[in-house]
């Protein structure tokens, strides 16, 4: 690395990684110690409840996974470790579907946020998956007649012999790792985001935005 | 591996279910969509604690 002129001009690949990522997020936008007076409303909350119930699904999901899909059929600890993994995936879906209305209602797409937005979508869509597959893996009758619907489904969709849901270790490696990992990447995605473009204020607060702000100077200067 | 079996059963009803014409729902999934509804609308209206310190 070398500096000319207090200039970094090192043209190295990850020198300009760095220089990239340090100009679109730098630390104190990753990890800031204050927000806009509008994020303190019950409203804002709902997100970082859905992302932590999403932590308390994977923890108890890893402990599940110690012990394999029939443990909670023969232990009691087994059966409120499941149920705490169940229950966690109802606040999941409960937090974002309002978390959702309430950024669908204030527009939150707004100041070039877009990319928030689609990650927050695509991030529930897998999410539905996910849970689906859930269903798939309770080893029980429940679960047997869900896969013999669902197969139908599947198979009128044109997928069915790539996505076998009555094949209980594809559905189970999907439902602990890839569909898991897909969710994960995407929430994180999502979140990286919102540190990049700032929470989205409140309609009536729209010229309190930096990031249209930024968007009606460059407007002038250009006109 | 009886206690197995019973479980793998799942010999729990299927719950109830409300019927408007061709529109029916199971009273559990109303109730949560309700709760969902009555959060949201609460969350608008109501002061969060200590709020409106900061910028």
């Amino acid at each position: 690395m070398t500096h000319l002129d207090g200039i970094e001009t090192d043209n190295t690949w990850t020198g300009r990684t760095r220089r990239w990522l340090l100009k679109r997020l730098p630390p104190d936008k990753l990890l800031p110690n204050t927000q806009p007076s509008y994020v303190a409303s019950w409203i804002y909350v709902f997100g970082m409840g859905a992302i932590a119930s999403l932590l308390f699904i994977i923890v108890s999901g890893v402990v599940l996974s110690f012990n394999g899909p029939m443990w909670y059929h023969l232990s009691v600890l087994g059966h409120f470790v499941n149920s705490v993994h169940l229950w966690s995936v109802e606040f999941f879906f409960f937090f974002m579907v309002i978390h959702m209305w309430g950024k669908f209602w204030m527009a939150a797409w707004r100041g070039h946020r877009v990319l928030t937005w689609i990650t927050g979508v695509v991030s529930f869509a897998v999410s539905i998956v996910a849970a689906f597959t859930g269903y798939l893996v309770q080893t029980n009758f429940d679960s047997e007649w869900i896969a013999f619907q669902a197969k139908d489904a599947l198979n009128a969709a044109g997928i069915g012999a790539w996505f076998n849901v009555t094949n209980f270790g594809q559905m189970f490696m999907w439902h602990i790792l890839l569909l898991p990992a897909a969710v994960f990447v995407i929430v994180a995605m999502h979140i990286v985001l919102v540190r990049v473009h700032g929470v989205v204020p409140p309609l009536e607060a729209d010229d309190t935005d930096a990031q249209l702000v930024g968007q009606e100077a460059s407007h002038v200067a250009t006109h | 591996m009886i206690g197995m079996l019973v479980a793998g059963a799942d010999l729990s009803p299927a719950g109830i279910f409300l019927r408007w014409g061709i529109f029916s729902i199971q009273l559990g999934n109303l109730l949560v969509i309700i709760a969902m509804l009555v959060l949201f609308a609460v969350a608008l209206v109501l002061p969060f604690p200590g709020g409106r310190r900061d910028k």
